[in-house]
């Protein structure tokens, strides 16, 4: 899993080292046509239009996320009468105040970190485990497992709401932690991504730890696991997130006020089940503050994740 | 390791065959290694979907267990009542489906149109600021679906952002969320349908209402899709732009073919497994749409943003149908997997047909 330098190309493709039909390198004589052919008015003038496009298509992209902060710092007065601006007239930090002080906000968040934690934890080591056993063990039945973990990836998690619930209160972990943690330790897509990668790196180094007498969990827990970065990346990555943005597992886990995730807690501020009014702020800032640790985490892996050739994230 | 060469190992020939060879024990440690993921999938998916499968056979309320013995089996009474009895069941039922499908239809060409049109503009070797681009486009996919519904509601209120922009323009917009018409309707008028639509119909809901399109507050909710997910998708286009080949399009260019034709052309033949994957995903995608409902509108206004989806948690956890709600799950993954197949089928590789390979066949075999 290379990490494509894309950004390695963009210097020579900026310097217009790149033109149509140039020939060899040496030949100076291709550079002048080449920078002519760059500046004719229609070029230009499609410059203008494609940087015109993606500014226009980018102001899109974030202007929402601007203006939910720039709300969040308003009052519910000027939220309501000037939604557009990005800077409060007057800056209060009321919303954050009463979400943090007043509410159980700090709970919620508290919930989602532990499931998060754990989740991502959990998955990291038994998909690996599980990715690696399918990918280089020769056991009975690999290929019988491998064909149920496929199949598992084709049931959509929306069918499995009824299902989950009535099986977590047969075992007796419904409205626990156990019962909103145990569910997602398991993911068939990272078990699948794992396997890919494992097999796509050569063997050769773990065959000499083993005729040098190391046992197979010894081989997989200091050779192959430290190889594995990237792609144990991905899997952090992918259940970061998907544990830290999950809400309907959580809907039908648990009940009690002590258990509520962000994701539900924020979901019931959103339809009004605690307040009364509009309340823009308020829940913009809580929508804000949930954010955040997904947007730290893909601002960490951001090259990986928007410059990966083979589109490691969700792939 | 000269002790390994020793001449004749003392031991009998299964303790060689044991210790022999660097795959010993390996089928042993497979199993442990796959054991959990096998424990969890299995109690956490296998056996539910075989309780629920129960449950939407049986006339379970809620109480007690769904194998105790005063659940009685009921057969395909739960299936009926949703598809054919006529009654509220079968109109809510219709309801989700007509507006799930309005949303299918109008999310998936647009999400996927518009994420590789995004990969395109990204892709292109002169950029400058190229990363900058591609995180702005990005960053709605990481963030959860709830915050995201938050955000979108309040830029779609009445008095919101959206809306007064639309002002500026000169026009006024709809209450986006507390507006429940039908949006093909309001095209043409606005008026009730001609008797020959609206005095039949199926599954409880009349031509007429399968035709008005998506409402108002459904078209918000389509359009908050399309923009959270254009940015994963426009990543798979990406990096399957990465690996078209060049030559192609340069031979392309010597036989003077314009950027819109080497597009259509070459490029986009060459992305067709990606295409396939951002439909497929997209699709599955589509029709399990929860989260944003239940955070958002509550199936509200008139019901028209009630998905199956949300019908079936709906049906079970507030309204104790758990029969009901079990075997609208049931009937959703046979529509998803119905669409994935249909999808694949229509877009097999199909043998290319004599008139459209005959300009490149060489002379003797035209005709």
């Amino acid at each position: 899993m290379t990490i494509t330098d894309d950004a390695g190309r963009g210097p020579d493709a900026a310097l217009g080292a790149e033109p149509i039909g140039s020939g060899a390198p040496g030949r100076t004589a291709s550079s002048p046509r080449a920078r002519r052919h760059r500046l004719t008015p229609g070029r230009v003038a499609g410059q203008v239009v494609l940087y015109g496009v993606l500014a226009l298509l980018a102001l899109v992209y974030i202007y929402p996320f601007l203006v939910q902060v720039a709300t969040s710092f308003k009052s519910e007065q000027e939220a309501a009468l000037d939604p557009v601006s990005l800077l409060p007239q007057t800056f209060t930090v009321a919303a954050y105040e009463r979400l943090f002080l007043h509410s159980d906000f700090p709970l919620w968040f508290a919930n989602s970190a532990i499931v998060t934690i754990c989740v991502t934890l959990g998955r990291v080591f038994f998909v690996s485990l599980a990715g690696y056993a399918l990918a280089r063990l020769r056991f009975r039945g690999r290929a019988v497992v491998f064909a149920m973990v496929v199949a598992v990836m084709a049931v959509p998690t929306v069918v499995l709401l009824i299902p989950k619930f009535l099986v977590l209160k047969q075992i007796g972990i419904y409205d626990s932690y156990a019962g909103m943690i145990l569910p997602l330790l398991v993911d068939a897509a990272g078990v699948f991504i794992m396997k890919n990668f494992f097999e796509s790196i050569p063997v050769a180094v773990e065959e000499q730890a083993r005729i040098d007498g190391a046992g197979t969990f010894r081989v997989f827990w200091s050779i192959v696991l430290p190889m594995a970065r990237p792609a144990l990346i991905t899997i952090v990555i992918l259940s970061f997130q998907g544990s830290w943005n999950e809400l309907s597992h959580f809907i039908i886990a648990t009940q009690s006020p002590g258990l509520t995730t962000l994701t539900k807690g924020v979901a019931s501020l959103a339809s009004g089940q605690l307040s009364q009014g509009t309340q823009y702020p308020l829940k913009l800032a809580a929508a804000a503050i949930m954010t955040i640790p997904v947007a730290v985490l893909f601002f960490v892996f951001q090259r990986r994740i928007v410059n990966t050739s083979e589109g490691a994230v969700k792939g | 390791m000269p002790a390994t060469v020793a001449p004749a190992p003392p031991h009998g020939g299964l303790r060689v065959r044991r210790r022999g060879g660097v795959r010993r024990g390996e089928g042993l440690a497979g199993w442990v290694f796959v054991l959990p993921v096998i424990v969890i999938l299995g109690v956490f998916l296998f056996v539910p979907v075989l309780m629920a499968l129960w449950v939407s056979f049986s006339d379970w309320t809620g109480r007690g267990s769904p194998f105790s013995g005063g659940v009685r089996f009921v057969g395909l009474d739960n299936y009926a009542s949703l598809t054919t009895g006529g009654g509220l069941a079968t109109r809510d039922f219709g309801t989700a489906l007509r507006n799930n499908a309005w949303y299918v239809v109008l999310v998936v060409p647009l999400q996927t149109a518009l994420s590789l049109l995004l990969a395109v503009l990204v892709s292109r070797r002169m950029l400058r600021a190229r990363g900058f681009f591609r995180t702005a486009f990005y960053f709605p996919s990481v963030t959860s679906s709830v915050a995201i519904t938050v955000l979108w509601v309040f830029l779609f209120s009445y008095a919101g952002p959206v809306n007064q922009i639309i002002a500026w323009l000169g026009a006024t917009g709809p209450n986006w969320f507390q507006d429940p018409r039908g949006i093909l309707n309001l095209a043409l008028g606005g008026g009730p349908g001609p008797a020959w639509l609206a005095d039949s119909g199926f599954l409880g809901i009349s031509w007429w209402d399968w035709l008005s399109g998506p409402s108002v507050a459904m078209l918000a909710l389509i359009l908050m899709a399309v923009f959270t997910t254009s940015g994963t998708f426009m990543l798979l286009f990406i990096a399957a732009l990465q690996n078209v080949g060049e030559d192609l399009t340069e031979a392309g260019m010597v036989d003077g073919a314009n950027g819109w034709q080497r597009f259509w052309r070459i490029t986009l033949p060459q992305l067709r497994p990606t295409l396939f994957t951002v439909i497929t995903l997209g699709l599955i995608g589509c029709w399990q749409v929860f989260d944003q409902i239940y955070t958002g509108t509550q199936g509200g206004p008139a019901k028209t943003t009630v998905t199956p989806a949300y019908l079936s948690y709906t049906a079970a956890f507030q309204n104790q149908e758990w029969g009901q709600g079990a075997a609208i799950a049931f009937i959703l993954f046979l529509i998803i997997i119905v669409f994935t197949i249909l999808q694949r089928w229509v877009l097999r590789d199909r043998p290319v047909s004599r008139r459209r390979m005959r300009p490149y066949l060489p002379k003797g075999v035209r005709s």
